[in-house]
């Protein structure tokens, strides 16, 4: 049965802020007005703040963890695999040929995700290597997503197998947190037929550690009157917030628990971790005030980027140039159907022994156009990479994004009239790939690349 | 163990919109009518893997499950 969530009604502080910046359009006139705004904003913030502060008492979240979850498709879907160690490689012929995932027996035997398939062979030699199936995974990840969207429109996905759902609201319809997580645990085994952990906390950093804390199949309760006994002496690394190198640096100064970093002198987190060493500070003490978006939340796009990893590795220039052509003509495409230019590039290359190079450069007006984000893509490359290993991987990425129409200053030395032209262009080769497909047209250096793969090749 | 097998289904369309299977058409060409449906529900298929809305039904007074999975209808048959 499917129920209407009935939200709290706005209270007074939310109201207030509502009314602010609906009475107040902040984009006009702001240079005449500029302190005006500036103390708009700030009491939007305070109020903000006091909100944050407010409901943080009161939430209730979940984080859901569909357990393993490429592994538990496969089996759902194959029962007869149930019986054995089974990992989801990636396909050995495009060079993918790692663990995506595995389930409990695999486990068992030692078999790590990210490891290539030889090594999984290696310690578990009946391991059974499924390939994986995306469009089966989507397809039960939304089906997940609508039952948690019975409980809460305050459903936020972590990536494909995770979601934070805040059911503060919902307490009076389904009962309390730890009811609701249940008997979305069961929901969800009996009708999709695959298991879930269930964190349950008054934030999202300690619901996203609940649902670490027990599984397969399991619902784990941090409230906020205990939490200090139950989460202070885990290792600080499985803190959400808390990575490997952060992880490291904590272990060299003897924070190894969060009670640790719960408790640990401001002026040494800021000078070795700036302004985030406060922040996970601040989670260790429960302080976490970020809301969970609703359904259909799409945050503002940082990046636009594109990488291959090739069928052989790239041994000289002339074989990189249209490899950045190709992979830019993808992140322009990508960059005009968003609306967004770039003001900058981003160049990662991934050398035949696994390590990762990364150069970063500005570039001299917003762009969205393919040839003038390869060009300095590629100048980049020239200038830094020194050949010493054969390249395995390229990716570009368009950084610094801004609104396609937003102001930009000429420079003198990029007449406004080539910029025309080339938008004129653009605009061209979009108008026959909408009508003639992707295929149609392209630039002749990205023809016959012996050394990409088939699937990015078929899209080209 | 048992094996999956997708088969033909007849089915009406109730005024309201509810999709009522009444005949299964078996992959030897048999037919067998549905003389009731006890529970519709969606499910997870342990047997056979896989899952969808299913039906609970009624054949040859015998009770079994039959599945709508996307498009196609599959039911639990024996190896």
């Amino acid at each position: 049965m499917t129920h209407k969530i009935v939200r709290k009604p706005i209270d007074k502080t939310h109201f207030d802020v509502y009314n602010i910046i609906k009475h107040t359009d902040i984009r006009r006139s702001h240079v005449a007005n500029a302190h005006r705004h500036v103390c708009i904003i700030a009491h939007i913030r305070k109020y903000v703040k006091d909100l944050q502060r407010k409901t943080m008492e009161e939430r209730t979240i979940l984080h859901s963890d569909l357990n393993n979850f490429y592994a538990s498709v496969e089996c759902m879907l194959h029962p007869e695999l149930k019986a054995y160690p089974i990992a989801v490689c990636g396909r050995k012929e495009d060079r993918h040929g790692i663990v995506l995932a595995k389930n409990y027996a695999a486990k068992a035997c030692g078999v790590q995700t990210g490891e290539t398939v030889g090594q999984a062979l290696a310690k578990c030699p009946g391991l059974v290597s499924v390939e994986p199936h995306f469009q089966h995974y989507a397809k039960y990840s939304r089906l997940v997503r609508q039952i948690y969207l019975e409980y809460s429109d305050l459903v936020e996905p972590f990536g494909m197998d995770e979601n934070f759902i805040d059911v503060t609201a919902s307490a009076r319809l389904f009962g309390d947190g730890e009811k609701i997580a249940h008997e979305i645990r069961q929901r969800i085994k009996r009708e999709v037929g695959l298991t879930v952990s269930v964190g349950v906390s008054f934030n999202k950093i300690f619901a996203k550690l609940g649902s670490d804390m027990k599984k397969p199949d399991a619902v784990t309760c941090i409230p906020k009157e205990h939490f200090r006994e139950i989460v202070w002496d885990l290792p600080v690394g499985e803190m959400l917030g808390v990575g490997r190198t952060a992880s490291q640096t904590l272990y060299r100064y003897g924070i190894t628990t969060i009670g640790a970093l719960a408790h640990c002198p401001d002026e040494l987190l800021t000078k070795k971790f700036g302004i985030s060493g406060i922040r996970m500070k601040q989670y260790a003490n429960g302080e976490d005030f970020s809301a969970v978006m609703p359904a259909g939340y799409h945050p503002p796009i940082q990046s636009v980027g594109n990488g291959i990893t090739f069928r052989a590795d790239l041994t000289d220039e002339s074989e990189v140039w249209p490899m950045i052509l190709a992979l830019s003509d993808e992140v322009a495409c990508r960059l005009r159907e968003a609306d967004k230019k770039a003001k900058g590039v981003s160049l990662t290359v991934k050398c035949c022994d696994l390590s990762v190079k990364e150069w970063q450069a500005k570039l001299d007006s917003p762009t969205q156009n393919a040839l003038t984000i390869a060009r300095r893509a590629f100048a980049v490359f020239c200038r830094n990479y020194t050949w010493a290993k054969p390249i395995r991987m390229l990716c570009v990425r368009a950084i610094r994004l801004d609104e396609a129409d937003c102001a930009e200053q000429i420079t003198l030395l990029c007449p406004a009239e080539e910029m025309e032209k080339t938008e004129t262009v653009d605009q061209t080769v979009d108008a026959i790939r909408r009508r003639f497909g992707r295929a149609s047209i392209t630039s002749a250096a990205t023809l016959r690349l012996d050394k990409m793969p088939h699937a990015a090749a078929e899209a080209e | 163990m048992a094996r999956k097998v997708y088969v033909k289904v007849n089915a009406d369309f109730t005024p309201e919109g509810r999709l009522l299977p009444r005949k299964i058409t078996w992959e030897n060409g048999c037919v067998y009518e549905i003389t009731r449906i006890l529970d519709r529900a969606r499910a997870a298929s342990e047997k056979v893997g896989g899952g969808g809305i299913r039906y609970t039904v009624v054949v040859n007074g015998r009770e079994s499950f039959l599945f709508k999975e996307d498009d196609k209808w599959f039911v639990e048959g024996k190896r």
